[in-house]
């Protein structure tokens, strides 16, 4: 494509970041992350089809402490995706457009996916027995 | 001047000739995907630090399978739709944005299946 000589509308670094925009840039980014987080998902359903053996070497790996802090990343990105994606359902059915409303949204959402990412590893040691 | 009919309008689909569907298959994923993988991390919690035997059996559940099975399906689909939206915010080369979507397609496609494999496989194994 030929490229215009029409002005260009400011670049992304000229605003003020706010809450409701950051939340959109991590909306998107949390979604590319996921994206890359299933190819996690493969690699472990295809180690369980594969035998015990293939499956405790990709435990291994995955119960690493790299491979635990992958993991944190992802499952903050889902519960960030998932609570901000169901904001965004409520924004298609027309609600919750108002100023103050969206910036309360976008506060909950930070706070329930910080909640649920910490439970959620919390529950998981606690099934482990710790460690 | 619009000579054009409202219906006509709408008939038309748009310039991309799909109307509202990826708008809507984006929306209906999202939604499937809200019980979906709340459920899947849920049992994850429970399965994922467990000894292998015990995830093939929970996998060997027709339940467990269907469900898994779904969430798969609704995954790479939506992430499909997710990552095409960013490819065309981004790639503005023609060439380069058909051929990204084409490979990205195609791999996803790949993926999708060997989900899909993996969870069958356990799931009919005797």
């Amino acid at each position: 494509m030929e490229k215009s000589q029409r002005p260009l509308s400011p670049h992304l670094q000229i605003y003020r970041p706010q809450l409701t925009s950051v939340l959109s840039i991590i909306h998107r980014a949390s979604g590319i992350a996921l994206v890359l987080g299933t190819l996690v998902l493969v690699y472990w359903l295809l180690a369980a089809a594969s035998g015990a053996e293939a499956y405790s070497s990709a435990q291994q790996l995955l119960g690493s402490w790299p491979g635990r802090t992958l993991m944190l990343g992802f499952s903050f990105a889902l519960f960030f995706h998932l609570c901000n994606g169901i904001r965004h359902l409520f924004w298609d059915a027309g609600l919750g457009f108002e100023l103050k409303t969206a910036y309360a949204s976008g506060k909950a959402v930070v706070a329930v996916s910080v909640i649920m990412t910490v439970l959620a590893w919390a529950l998981a040691y606690a099934m482990r027995g710790g460690g | 001047m619009k000579f054009r009919t409202p219906l006509a309008r709408v008939r038309g689909l748009g310039s991309a000739k799909s109307g509202t569907h990826h708008w809507w298959m984006q929306r209906l994923t999202a939604i499937a995907l809200v019980p979906l993988s709340l459920w899947f991390v849920a049992s994850l919690i429970v399965v994922v630090t467990a000894e292998h035997a015990l995830v093939v059996a929970w996998l060997h559940s027709p339940l467990v399978a269907v469900l898994c099975c779904a969430l798969i399906v609704a995954i790479f689909y939506h992430g499909q739709l997710g990552l095409q939206v960013v490819v065309e915010d981004y790639v503005h080369t023609e060439w380069l944005k058909v051929a990204s979507l084409v490979v990205m397609n195609l791999l996803f496609l790949l993926l999708a299946t060997a989900c899909l494999f993996a969870v069958l496989s356990i799931a009919f194994r005797s």
